[in-house]
C-alpha cells in the first residue's frame, strides 16, 4: 500500500508561559496509507491534537516541531516554505476541527466558505463548485441542502455548523484529511449519518485520514489501525481489531475498561417533581423570521433539580434556553420564574428575575469577550447585580474561580490563554456569580472531551448539592443526561414527545424516537454502524429528515411504526403512563416500543 | 500528566507580535519621514512658503531652488516642505471626521437595527449612489471654498465607506456569544458598543483608517487640483501639481515632483495597511487550527 503520509520519530515541544521548553510529543512514528483510518486515542493532553497539527506541518503557538520527518505524498513537508506549506491546506490536506464556530467568518455566508478553497486552488468554476457542495449537503445529511449554503454561521444550529464544516474540509477532494473529535459536538443519531458519510468518502476517494477521539465506540465503527497515547508517548499500535479486543499493555486495557456504560444502566433519585418550580413554561412557541422552531412547549424546571433535555440537532434545544432567558422573543405561551410571571423580553424583565436565571452557552470559546481579563469577565455580574466594587469585587472573583476549581492567579489571564475546559468553567462561574436560582446550560460539555467533560459534570453536582441552584441541562449526550438528570424532557422537531424522571424516559415503554435515540449510541464493536444503519427503524430514520412545523406527528416521516393516515395529520395525544411519564403518540401505550 | 492543554498561546494584542516585514520597515520609513517634515518644516524649508526667490519661473532641478522653482519663481523644495503640513493635516481631520460619523452611526444602525438602521442605510445609499467628486463638487459650489466647508465635505463623503464597515462589524459581533451574554445580563446597549463590540473592532477599524486616509489624500489633491480645495498662497501638494501643469511643456518637474510626492505616501501607507491585514489575518488561521 503506498502511503500518503509517514512521520518519524516526531518530537515536538512547548513551553508554559515563561517556562523552558518540555517536550509534549515523544518520539512517535506513524504511516497512514490510501483509503485507510489511523485513529489516535488517549486521554486529554496526550498529544493527539498536536501530533495531527504536525502532520500538516504545523505547531500551535508557543510550541515548535523539535525533531523528526512529515512526509506527505513522497514530499518531505518540513523543508518547504511556511507559504507552500500553507498552500497544502485546503488542497492535499484538510482538517476538521472540534469546534466548528472557529473555523467560519461570521461575516459570509456559508456555501462561499465552502467552496473557498477549492476555487482559490482552482479546481473549478463558482456554480460547478456550488453543485458539488450541494451533494456533499445531501451526503453529510444537512436539512434544505439547496439553501443551507445561503445561511450565515449563526443561523444554523451547532450540530449543522459542525456538518458544514466537514464539508468544507471534503470540498477540495484531498488526500489526507484530520479529522479532530468531529463528531464529538454531535448527538448520536447524526452522528451515525455523518460517520456514514465520512466512510464513503474515504472509500469513494481513497483518503488517507487520522481520526482524533475519546470515544473508543466510534473508533471501532470508523478506524483500520489505532495508535494509543499517553503522555505524548506512543504505548501502542495495531489493527483496530486487535487493539480492541486483545490489548497488550495495561494502559490501553485500562482505557478499554473505562467505556462509558450504556445510558439505560444508571440509576436515580424520582422525588423532585413535588419540589416548586423554578423555571415554568407554558405552551411556548417560538422562532426566527417566519420559521417557527418550538411549538407548544412546555417544561418545568423544580428547584435545585436536573431536567435534561435531548433531542437531535436543530430540534430547537438552543432555541428553548434562549426563550427562557428572554434573548428570543416568543410568540405564544407565558414564563414563571420563580412562581412569578415574567416579561417575554429581556428589556421588560427586572433585573431580579435577570439575576435568578443565567444562561451559560454551547460555545465555550465564542462566549468569552477575548479583550476582556477573567476578572472583568466574572466581576461585571458582581458589579451589576450586587453593585460590589474594588477589593470587595475582587475577593469574590477569586472565590469564584476557586469555586469551579481554578487558581485565584487566574483573574489576570484573558480568554486566549485558557484551554476548553477551563474557558468553560469561566462560563460557568460568571453564571454562578450573580447568584441564581437556575441555570440554563445549553451543552456545556458537548465541546469538551470525555475527561474534562467528567470534570465540568461532577462540578455542576457539588455546586447543585452546596448552592442548590437547578439546571436545566440541554445535552445530546445520552449517557451524560441518563446519569446526572432527575427528570427528562425529549424535543423532537420543536415538539416534546416525550418527558418524565429520567428513570421512566430511559426504560420502556419507549417514544418511537427516544428509542431510535437510544439505538443509535454507538457500541463498542466493529461493523455495528452497519449493522445498526439496517434495522428497519434506522433505514426509516434517515429515509427522512428533520421537518419543523409538521401538520400531524413531527416524527412520522421517519417513524417505522407510524399509522399511515393518522399520524401525519393528527397532533398525537399526551399519553399518561406509569411512574409519571408523559409520551406524545398516536400508538396505545401496550403497543409502544419496549426495547 | 504533562498536560498540554496547559500551553496556551499568550494573548496577542492588536499590534504585539506583528513581525515586521522588509516592505512593512521601508513603508513605515517613508510615512515618518513626511511626519519629520510636517512636524518641523518651517524649520527646515529654506525659504518662505509664497517666498518668490528667482526672477526664473520654472527653473529646472539645481537651477533656483535644490528642486527649482514654480510658475511664479517660488522654491518648490519650499513649498513641497510647508505642503505636507497642509495635506497630512487636512487628510487626518477629514479621516477622523468620517470615523466619528460613520462608526457612530454605522455601529448604532447595527445595534438598534429596526427602523433607525433601515433609514440610515437608505440615506447611505443614496450618498453612495452619486460620485463623490460630483458630490463634493456640488456642496462646494454652493457653499464656497472655504477649508471648514472642505474638510466637513470630504469627512462626510468618506463618512460612507466607515458607516458600512462599522456596521458589518457591529452585526457580526453582535451575533456572538458573548454579546449575547452581555444582553442576558441585562446590559444597556451603551454597554454593550463600548465594552464588547468596540475592543474586538479595532484591528479592522484600523486597516479602515489607514485606507481612508489614503483615500481622502488623494480626494483633497484631486479637488484642490480641480481648484476646489487648497487655495494659494497656501502650499498643497494637489494644488502644486495643478499651479505647474503648464510648465510640463517647458520641461519643468515643478509638476511631477509633489505628484510623486502623493504617491510615495499613498503608496506606502496602503503598503502598512495590506501589511497589518495579512498579518492579523495569519494570526487566525492559526488560531483555527489551534482549536
Ligand atoms: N438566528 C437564526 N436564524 C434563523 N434560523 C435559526 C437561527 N438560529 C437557529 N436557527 C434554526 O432553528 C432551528 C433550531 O436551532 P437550535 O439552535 O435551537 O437547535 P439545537 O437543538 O440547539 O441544535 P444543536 O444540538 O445542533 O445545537 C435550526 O433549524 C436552526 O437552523
Ligand atoms: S405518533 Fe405515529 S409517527 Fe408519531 S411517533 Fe407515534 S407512531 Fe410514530
Ligand atoms: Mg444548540
Amino acid at each position: 500500500m503506498t502511503d500518503i503520509l509517514t512521520i518519524k520519530h516526531l518530537r515536538v515541544e512547548g513551553h508554559p508561559p515563561g517556562g523552558a521548553y518540555v517536550p509534549i510529543v515523544k518520539d512517535v512514528s506513524l504511516n497512514v496509507g490510501k483509503g485507510e483510518v489511523l485513529a489516535l486515542i488517549g486521554e486529554s493532553g496526550s498529544g493527539k491534537s498536536t501530533i495531527s497539527l504536525a502532520a500538516m506541518g504545523f505547531a500551535r503557538p508557543g510550541c515548535r516541531i523539535a525533531q523528526g520527518e512529515v512526509w506527505l505524498n513522497g514530499r518531505d513537508i518540513m523543508a518547504l516554505s511556511p507559504r507552500d506549506r500553507h498552500a497544502l491546506r485546503g488542497d492535499e490536506v484538510s482538517y476538521v476541527a472540534q469546534s466548528a464556530a472557529a473555523s467560519f467568518n461570521p461575516a459570509l455566508r456559508i456555501g462561499r466558505q465552502v467552496i473557498e478553497a477549492p476555487l482559490w486552488h482552482g479546481a473549478g468554476d463558482a456554480s460547478t463548485l456550488t453543485a458539488d457542495a450541494v451533494n456533499l449537503y445531501r451526503k453529510l445529511d444537512l436539512p434544505n441542502p439547496e439553501t443551507v449554503g445561503q445561511k450565515f454561521p449563526h443561523q444554523v444550529s451547532g450540530g449543522q455548523l459542525q456538518r458544514l464544516m466537514a464539508a468544507m474540509a471534503m470540498s477540495c477532494g484531498p488526500d489526507l484529511m484530520i479529522l479532530d473529535e468531529p463528531t464529538t459536538a454531535l448527538d448520536v443519531t447524526t452522528q451515525i449519518e455523518v460517520l456514514k458519510a465520512f466512510k464513503d468518502i474515504i472509500r469513494d476517494q481513497g483518503t488517507a485520514a487520522i481520526y482524533v477521539t475519546h470515544d473508543l465506540a466510534v473508533v471501532a465503527q470508523v478506524a483500520d489501525r489505532i495508535l494509543v497515547l499517553k503522555n505524548g508517548e506512543m504505548v501502542e499500535a495495531g489493527p483496530t481489531d486487535q487493539i480492541l479486543h486483545d490489548p497488550q499493555r495495561d494502559y490501553t486495557k485500562t482505557l478499554m475498561a473505562a467505556v462509558r456504560p450504556a445510558p439505560h444502566l444508571v440509576n436515580h433519585r424520582d422525588t423532585v417533581a413535588a419540589r416548586p418550580p423554578v423555571v415554568s413554561a407554558r405552551t411556548l412557541t417560538a422562532g426566527y423570521g417566519t420559521v417557527t422552531v418550538l411549538s407548544d412547549v412546555s417544561i418545568d424546571v423544580p428547584a435545585a433539580s436536573v431536567v435534561g433535555v435531548i433531542g437531535e440537532s436543530g430540534c430547537g434545544k438552543s432555541t428553548l434556553a434562549r426563550v427562557v432567558a428572554g434573548l428570543t422573543p416568543l410568540r405564544k405561551g407565558e414564563i414563571m420564574l420563580d412562581g412569578k410571571a415574567v416579561a417575554p423580553n429581556l428589556a421588560d424583565r427586572p433585573r431580579e428575575a435577570l439575576k435568578d436565571c443565567q444562561i451559560v452557552f454551547q460555545m465555550a470559546d465564542t462566549a468569552l469577550n477575548p479583550r476582556h481579563r477573567i476578572s472583568d469577565i466574572l466581576g461585571r455580574p458582581l458589579e451589576f447585580y450586587q453593585g460590589r466594587k474594588g477589593s470587595a469585587r475582587a475577593d469574590r472573583v477569586g472565590d469564584l474561580l476557586e469555586l469551579v476549581d481554578l487558581p485565584r492567579s487566574f483573574a489576570s489571564r484573558y480568554p486566549g490563554e485558557l484551554s476548553g475546559g477551563q474557558k468553560q468553567r469561566i462560563n460557568l462561574a460568571r453564571a454562578l456569580a450573580a447568584d441564581p436560582k437556575v441555570i440554563l446550560c445549553d451543552e456545556v460539555t458537548s465541546a469538551l472531551d470525555t475527561v474534562v467533560a467528567a470534570g465540568v459534570i461532577d462540578l455542576l453536582k457539588a455546586l447543585k448539592d452546596r448552592l442548590g441552584v437547578a439546571y436545566m441541562f440541554i445535552s445530546h449526550d445520552l449517557s451524560t443526561v441518563a446519569s446526572f438528570a432527575d427528570e427528562v424532557v425529549v424535543l423532537y422537531a420543536g415538539r416534546v414527545v416525550e418527558k418524565g424522571p429520567s428513570k421512566a424516559v430511559f426504560s420502556p415503554p419507549f417514544h418511537p424516537y427516544t428509542k431510535l435515540l437510544l439505538s443509535s449510541v454507538p457500541e463498542m464493536q466493529q461493523g455495528w454502524l452497519e449493522g445498526v444503519a439496517n434495522t428497519i427503524e434506522a433505514k426509516a430514520a434517515s429515509a427522512g429528515s428533520v421537518v419543523i412545523g409538521a401538520k400531524g406527528c413531527p416524527f412520522s416521516n421517519r417513524c417505522a411504526l407510524a399509522i399511515a393516515g393518522t399520524c401525519e395529520t393528527v397532533v398525537p395525544p399526551v399519553r399518561e403512563l406509569s411512574g409519571g411519564l408523559q409520551i406524545a403518540c398516536h400508538l396505545a401505550a401496550d403497543h409502544l416500543p419496549l426495547s | 500528566m504533562s498536560d498540554t492543554s496547559d500551553i496556551v498561546a499568550p494573548r496577542k494584542p492588536t499590534f504585539a507580535g506583528l513581525r515586521l516585514t522588509r516592505t512593512a520597515i521601508f513603508a513605515g520609513s517613508v510615512l515618518l519621514f513626511w511626519l519629520v517634515l510636517a512636524l518641523f518644516g518651517p524649520w527646515i524649508a529654506p525659504h518662505g512658503e509664497a517666498e518668490i526667490i528667482s526672477g526664473q519661473t520654472f527653473a529646472p532641478i539645481g537651477e533656483g531652488g535644490l528642486l527649482g522653482t514654480d510658475k511664479l519663481g517660488r522654491d518648490v523644495l519650499s513649498r513641497l516642505i510647508y505642503g505636507v503640513r497642509t495635506t497630512l493635516l487636512l487628510a487626518l481631520v477629514t479621516t477622523v471626521i468620517s470615523f466619528a460619523i460613520g462608526v457612530t452611526l454605522g455601529f448604532a444602525a447595527a445595534i438598534l437595527k429596526g427602523w433607525f438602521d433601515i433609514v440610515v442605510s437608505r440615506i447611505v445609499e443614496a450618498f453612495m449612489a452619486f460620485p463623490s467628486t460630483l458630490l463634493a463638487l456640488v456642496v462646494i459650489g454652493a457653499f464656497g471654498t472655504s477649508i471648514t466647508v472642505l474638510v466637513l465635505t470630504v469627512g462626510l463623503v468618506l463618512s460612507t465607506s466607515v458607516f458600512r464597515v462599522s456596521r458589518a462589524l457591529g452585526y457580526d459581533i453582535g451575533v456572538m456569544d458573548f454579546v449575547e451574554a452581555a444582553r442576558a445580563r441585562g446590559e444597556g446597549t451603551w454597554w454593550i458598543l463600548t465594552r464588547e463590540i468596540l475592543p474586538n473592532s479595532t484591528a479592522p477599524l484600523i486597516a479602515e483608517f489607514g485606507l481612508r486616509f489614503t483615500f481622502s489624500i488623494l480626494f483633497l489633491s484631486g479637488l484642490s487640483f480641480l481648484g476646489l480645495g487648497v487655495q494659494e498662497p497656501a502650499a498643497d501638494w494637489g494644488l502644486m501639481v495643478q499651479e505647474n501643469v503648464g510648465g510640463l511643456f517647458l520641461g519643468s518637474s515643478a509638476a511631477l515632483i509633489p505628484a510623486a510626492c502623493i504617491a510615495s505616501l499613498t503608496v506606502s501607507m496602503n503598503l502598512l495597511v495590506d501589511w497589518f491585514q495579512q498579518r492579523q489575518q495569519g494570526e487566525t488561521v492559526l488560531e483555527k487550527i489551534d482549536q
